[in-house]
């Protein structure tokens, strides 16, 4: 009398936030978190990448990282951009991504949105605290 | 270990990636291209200079997943699959076609 075993293969969608607050070069966790990102797209989650402390600078423009002798990665936030129209595109998932920055840190650091490489949503602090609320999952650095 | 073409000589990693991708050109493509057994016809190019264009825009190579839909955003559903990327490039798409482009090798992908 065993019932027949139904598997979901639709999957499950969590809300996934990507915490970047760390400056671009000096650590590996800019980096990391970008490609982590990159890779994790595959999956079709709910992804908001969110900047706020230092880790504003990742996204600001006119970066040149010629005297670190480090490759100046910011374009590549461009990919995430096209992850995000892709999403909003696709009408056969339903699935959100949001590029969110604290206003607070933003602000704190003489940035307005027309210094960023990315199209952003400024969020102030309370907001940016309920929206981290709302996650399954965040993986910051 | 190196390419040699017009009398120059290119450095390769052990995989046959170029080591200074800004010595590419389109003779040493089609040098790369024979050494994985793969005859470039116009197909070929299209897949590989829209592979240079790409990284040049956003300074990475993209995930298979993502060349497959924007090369279906480009030149349409038929050559927007995987099937038709593989028939091209046997031994992954990203990779062989990566390597053919003079790009680095594209992390975690086919």
């Amino acid at each position: 009398m065993s019932e027949e075993v139904v598997f979901d293969t639709e999957g499950v969608r969590k809300n996934f936030m990507f915490l970047n607050r760390k400056a671009p070069y000096g650590t590996i966790y800019a980096l990391e978190i970008l490609e982590m990102i990159l890779i994790s797209a595959a999956f079709e989650q709910n992804t908001t990448v969110a900047f706020m402390d230092d880790g504003v600078y990742q996204i600001k423009k006119g970066q040149n990282t010629k005297a670190l002798g480090m490759k100046n990665f910011s374009p590549m936030y461009g990919v995430v951009e096209m992850e995000k129209e892709d999403a909003e595109e696709d009408e056969d998932v339903e699935m959100v991504w949001r590029i969110v920055v604290e206003q607070e840190s933003m602000e704190a650091r003489g940035l307005s949105p027309e210094d960023l490489v990315l199209d952003v949503e400024v969020l102030p602090a309370a907001e940016f605290g309920a929206l981290m609320a709302q996650q399954d999952v965040i993986l910051g650095g | 270990m190196a390419y040699e073409v017009e009398g120059k000589t290119i450095e390769h990693d052990e995989e046959g990636y170029i080591t200074n991708i800004s010595e590419w050109t389109e003779p040493l493509a089609g040098i790369i291209a024979k050494d994985e057994g793969i005859d470039m016809t116009d197909e070929h190019w299209e897949v590989v200079n829209f592979l240079r264009d790409y990284y040049n825009e956003y300074q990475i190579a993209p995930a298979v997943r993502v060349l497959v839909k924007a090369i279906k955003k480009k030149f349409g559903a038929e050559k927007g699959n995987n099937k038709y990327l593989y028939e091209l490039f046997p031994y992954g798409p990203a990779k062989q076609a990566c390597k053919i482009a003079g790009l680095p090798k594209p992390t975690g992908c086919v």
